[in-house]
């Protein structure tokens, strides 16, 4: 018997407005699992990665993150939402990485690092400054552990994003287009980060336009148009022997 | 043209000639024109009925030096007051609280509705309504004790002034990007906690111009307190007028106070923004 799925996704529904931007989408990431989701902008899978993070609010269906249902709670027949407080205990199970970066701008990037850990998780600065130098090396970057993100490339922006994520120590990491926004020279240096991440066992869902990527890092390719998974399966069967049509004009399109 | 050498093809060499200064008449009549203006001014004022002298001797007396340590106590108490209700109220009024939302928006209609010296009038003379006032069953007095000259002030002013600050405050919090709400709440900060270490202080670089505005206001809008006996510098040099008739030369004495205050908080402001411009000064803004 296979081991629970870290994260399981039933039947979610998204709705913005008349706009269904998700159309009951159910997925299983197995532990350890690197999940690429691919698809044109508009089919939903920067929505569905933005709900795995609570950042938007499923309007149907539920997502367990380890077993735990995210963002409400059944009680007497009824879906009641859970407080802030505990809204923000299940985030801190996952990593976000955003496709503008967003790092703080007025902390330098090892104050980046150090914030959650100090101001979320309350530990000493003192023991966190170790730690989050030791990920700004992990990222290539600890000669800049004293610069601000305004000095700092996109590419190395993106890279103290990535510590960021992990210096709360994330059972999931989500990648929402992480290097769209980046110089075509400097998108090796996320994708190598983002590689050695996948190899230290790290659980990641990853939406990205790098088909390269995907298939070199990614077990599993899910393929979504129009708020729907229309195919997954491994990379070599996704991208390499596409069986549905809509599957085949995307790639067609996009190589 | 003549002692100009001559390059290949016949056109002059024009490397070493030096720039000739433009004359600039526009400038030198504009200066001699603003001059003359300002000279039949200044006589006026010589030659008017002012005793330069009173204004000398009246610029440092105790009753003035006190009038200004007053303006300046109470800019400053009523100012802290108006931040923190503009901060408090701002947050409030982007909260998805909808209670929260009209209660912020209730206080800013009101509060910059009516007129400042209007709310003064009304804190001072709050005895008539409430002869007695206090918190029941802890403590109670009765209002005319209460309310002195400087209580009304500070609530009059201070009051008035959060309905602006939070405007202010309202447009800096704005002005941040979403996506810095979004990381903040990516590494599970509570709402309140990513105001506090992410968004407000990105908001204060945008906050804190308009924030000097807004307290220069209100360093010369304490004269308005005047009218309800609280002694600062303006009501100083009115009592002085009322007893020697020097009406112009003490408003003068006034004026001078103002101008020094208001000369000395511009560096003190820039100084500020320095600080809260980290991170972003080095792009060059």
């Amino acid at each position: 018997m296979s081991a629970r799925p870290l994260v399981a996704i039933r039947d979610a529904v998204k709705r913005f407005g008349d706009f269904q931007a998700l159309r009951g989408v159910s997925l299983d990431v197995r532990a350890g699992e690197v999940l690429c989701l691919i698809g044109a902008s508009g089919s939903g899978k920067t929505t569905l990665l933005r709900c795995v993070n609570q950042l938007a609010r499923l309007d149907g269906g539920g997502i367990w993150l380890d077993g735990e249902l995210l963002g409400v709670r059944e009680h007497a027949g009824k879906l009641h939402r859970l407080s802030d407080a505990e809204v923000a205990r299940q985030r801190a199970k996952t990593g976000m990485v955003f496709q503008r970066f967003n790092l703080f701008p007025h902390k330098t990037a090892l104050g980046n690092v150090t914030e959650g850990p100090v101001q979320v998780q309350g530990r000493r600065p003192a023991d966190v400054h170790a730690e989050a130098m030791e990920l700004l090396r992990s990222v290539g970057l600890a000669n800049k552990a004293g610069n601000y993100p305004s000095e700092l490339s996109g590419g190395q922006q993106q890279r103290v994003a990535i510590a960021r994520a992990l210096a709360m120590k994330p059972r999931l990491m989500l990648f929402d287009e992480p290097t769209s926004a980046l110089d075509p020279e400097l998108v090796g240096d996320v994708l190598a980060v983002m590689k050695q991440l996948a190899k230290t066992g790290m659980t990641m869902m990853v939406v990205t336009h790098e088909l390269g990527f995907a298939r070199e890092v990614a077990d599993t390719v899910a393929y979504m148009d129009q708020g729907a998974i229309v195919e997954s399966g491994p990379p070599s069967q996704v991208l390499g022997a596409p069986r549905e049509a809509r599957t085949k004009a995307f790639l067609a399109a996009v190589i | 043209m003549s002692t100009v050498p001559t390059l290949a093809g016949g056109f002059p060499d024009l490397s070493d000639l030096p720039a000739a200064r433009p004359p600039h008449w526009g400038r030198w009549i504009a200066a001699a024109l603003i001059l003359g203006g300002l000279g039949l001014i200044g006589r006026a004022f010589v030659e008017g009925q002012i005793e330069w002298a009173y204004v000398g001797r009246f610029l440092t007396v105790p009753v003035i030096l006190a009038g200004i340590g007053n303006t300046m106590v109470m800019a400053v108490l009523a100012m802290a007051l108006g931040i923190v209700l503009g901060v408090v109220v701002a947050i409030m009024r982007l909260s998805p609280n909808p209670v929260l939302t009209a209660v912020a928006a209730g206080y800013t209609w009101l509060f910059r509705g009516t007129p400042l010296i209007l709310q003064l009038l009304l804190w001072f003379n709050l005895a008539l309504v409430f002869p007695v006032i206090g918190i029941p069953g802890i403590w109670s007095g009765r209002a005319v004790d209460v309310m002195t000259p400087f209580l009304a002030a500070l609530l009059g002013l201070g009051i008035n002034q959060g309905a602006y600050t939070s405007e202010v405050v309202r447009a800096g919090l704005l002005s941040v990007d979403a996506g810095q709400y979004e990381a903040a709440e990516a590494i599970g900060m509570s709402r309140l906690k990513a105001l506090r270490r992410i968004i407000l202080p990105q908001a204060m670089r945008v906050v804190l111009p308009p924030i000097g505005n807004e307290f220069i206001g209100l360093v010369k809008s304490t004269s308005l307190a005047s009218v309800i006996q609280y002694p600062e510098v303006l009501h100083a040099a009115e009592n002085i007028y009322y007893a020697n008739s020097r009406v112009i030369e003490l408003l003068i004495v006034a004026g001078l106070w103002y101008l020094l205050v208001v000369s000395i908080l511009t560096p003190l402001q820039m100084l500020l923004e320095r600080y809260f411009a980290r991170g972003a000064a080095r792009l060059g803004r």
